[in-house]
């Protein structure tokens, strides 16, 4: 879906490949809180076909509205502050979709993640795919793609990161990575833990980790 | 002897959606409401209205909690104003959040209240007199321990939904934490965990408004045939300020003048808004008590749904299974999203199935009552998500 309707308050357009390899990563009848979760299109898919018990936050207000008038429990709050609210072990997967790049503190939303959930599914814009790359090196200025179409000065991404960076971070925050899909374009590729090609070649990443 | 004695409604005119159905149960001595101040009461009434059919296996209940000034006419018309279509026509009939095609509503006059509900203004059996400021103080708790006897007389388990705004959802949040496993869904709108210092303050400013009225007669003003109706209509005229807001009032009425051209140079009510607060204070004195007034505001001052629970208020919603729904409004300042906020955070805290949305609006705190396309949807959408997780019809 690429209509405005499901553009979330970042403004970065979900696509369907995103959320249907994330749903994939999840079992059934399980607890999932998916933060970021924009007017609830991956919790709606989850709730229909894995019949989970579903949670939202979502920042923008609108988007929570949507949310909750189609049935989905979904409170307004942001990744930054409202994660420390919720107890130890409270769900079974928490995902965050497509937010991490426009968190304050993104080790610390990756630590609340990894207390509060048994497992942890991030996608994420790769800032090291060869587009954004060669834009750097031939134009000189910030790179504006299909997928991060913000000017420097007014995007809301203020925590870019490679597939090797998120790596990096997870190691360092005790994140052991069970399953990764770098998807480019409409292609989705399973590649298990991203490697140099991926870094590379991954217009986004989808990593389902979990506490080492 | 405790009984129950039910009348359907003349139906309302136009405005009539749904049929209501009247009724008053009283509970004779051997069911006293034990209240928190020690006391027991007994005996007392409860006066209620139904709307909609309880299904075979009462499963079905949605139970309305009413506001500081609201009373069980939800959606018909009121015996005292004649006023058409009850105070929450919008939310409560066929097709509408509330449906009464699919569900059993129940709305109850709070324990204190004046509107057939045991109150100050009714009569004390140990003396004969009016209660006055004999009757004992009440709480939110006692509201709704009362509440769930009737349920109980009436062989409710359990309640689909509990809803209400402002008092109301103190009634749905103390519902939640006292009887969990009788609730299945919450909405608690535009409410707050415990009661401000600054709404503790207003309450104040209405009681001493009462209280200084030389016809209150220190509460027994029935028994000597007296009204402080001033001192009650100018406690409403400050609390109606409370429940609008600067943005609306400006827009409402600017600084308009009431059938003027100029200013009088007088204290005549030269603005319309003066003219407005008037006619909501001598409205009021109508039809309500002044003594259920300090009542009732007394009843939402004490409450504190934390303190009850080692100051946690998470362990007030411990391992519930209830679905709340937590509404507030952009422009409400007496109950702000920050209050309601509270109790979202301390919901996450108990990993409680929680929603909880912000309506945009200019209306302040009495947005609740009014036309809000967004919250009746919302609404709509939490309510018929958590009917259909019940199996309801």
């Amino acid at each position: 879906m690429t209509s405005n309707e499901s553009l979330p308050a970042h403004g970065y357009v979900q696509n369907r490949v995103d959320l249907a390899l994330i749903a994939e990563m999840i079992e059934p009848n399980v607890r999932v809180l998916d933060v970021g979760c924009g007017d609830g299109q991956l919790l709606a898919l989850l709730a229909r076909t894995k019949n989970v018990d579903g949670r939202g936050i979502e920042l923008s207000q609108e988007g929570v509205n949507a949310c909750v008038t189609r049935g989905l429990s979904v409170i307004q709050g942001d990744a930054d502050s409202d994660l420390s609210d919720y107890p130890q072990d409270a769900f079974d997967y928490v995902i965050l979709s497509k937010t991490i790049q426009a968190t304050r503190n993104p080790r610390e939303v990756l630590r609340q993640m990894q207390r509060i959930g048994k497992h942890c599914i991030v996608s994420f814009p790769n800032f090291g795919n060869w587009r954004v790359r060669l834009q750097l090196l031939w134009t000189g200025r910030m790179p504006v793609t299909k997928t991060l179409g913000h000017d420097w000065y007014d995007t809301p991404n203020i925590h870019l990161c490679t597939v090797r960076d998120f790596v990096a971070l997870c190691e360092e925050v005790g994140f052991r990575i069970d399953d990764a899909v770098s998807v480019s374009g409409n292609r989705a590729r399973r590649v298990g833990r991203p490697g140099t090609l991926d870094n590379l070649m991954a217009e986004d990443a989808v990593l389902l980790m979990s506490r080492k | 002897m405790s009984q129950t004695v039910e009348f359907q409604k003349e139906p309302d005119d136009a405005a009539a959606r749904v049929r209501a159905v009247s009724a008053v149960t009283t509970f004779g001595p051997e069911a006293p409401l034990a209240l928190d101040c020690g006391v027991s009461l007994s005996p007392f009434t409860i006066a209620y209205e139904t709307y909609g059919t309880l299904n075979a296996d009462k499963s079905n209940v949605v139970l309305i909690c009413h506001a500081l000034t609201g009373d069980q006419h939800v959606a018909s018309r009121h015996p005292i104003t004649g006023k058409p279509g009850g105070w929450w026509p919008m939310m409560v009939g066929p097709g509408l959040p509330i449906d009464t095609d699919r569900y059993f509503v129940i709305c109850q006059n709070v324990i204190g209240g004046c509107m057939g509900t045991t109150g100050p203004k009714d009569i004390d059996p140990k003396t004969g007199k009016p209660y006055g400021l004999s009757f004992p103080v009440i709480t939110i708790g006692d509201m709704v321990r009362a509440q769930a006897m009737l349920l109980d007389r009436l062989g409710i388990k359990d309640i689909f939904c509990a809803i209400g705004g402002s008092m109301g959802g103190m009634q749905v949040l103390q519902w939640a934490a006292a009887y969990p496993e009788r609730v299945f869904s919450a909405i608690p709108i535009a409410t707050a965990a415990r009661h401000s210092a600054q709404n503790i303050a207003f309450h104040e400013v209405g009681r001493q408004s009462i209280m200084a009225d030389p016809e209150w007669r220190g509460g027994a003003y029935l028994d000597e045939g007296t009204s402080p109706a001033k001192g009650l209509a100018v406690a409403r005229m400050a609390a109606h300020i409370t429940y609008l807001s600067e943005a609306a009032l400006h827009r409402k009425f600017g600084r308009n003048l009431q059938n003027r051209d100029k200013v009088t140079y007088g204290f005549d009510a030269d603005f319309q808004i003066e003219s407005y607060l008037r006619y909501q204070g001598s409205t009021f004195v109508d039809r309500f008590d002044a003594n259920s007034y300090l009542y009732i505001t007394r009843a939402m001052d004490y409450f504190d749904l934390a303190a009850d629970c080692g100051g946690v208020l998470a362990n007030a919603f411990k391992d519930t299974k209830t679905r709340f729904c937590v509404v507030s409004f952009t422009s409400d300042w007496l109950f702000p999203t920050s209050d309601n906020r509270q109790i979202v955070h301390a919901l996450n805290a108990a990993a409680a199935n929680v929603s909880f949305v912000e309506i945009e609006t200019d209306k302040g705190h009495d947005a609740f009552l009014l036309d809000e396309p967004e919250m009746f949807a919302t609404l709509k959408g939490f309510i018929g998500a958590a009917a259909d997780r019940r199996g309801l019809k």
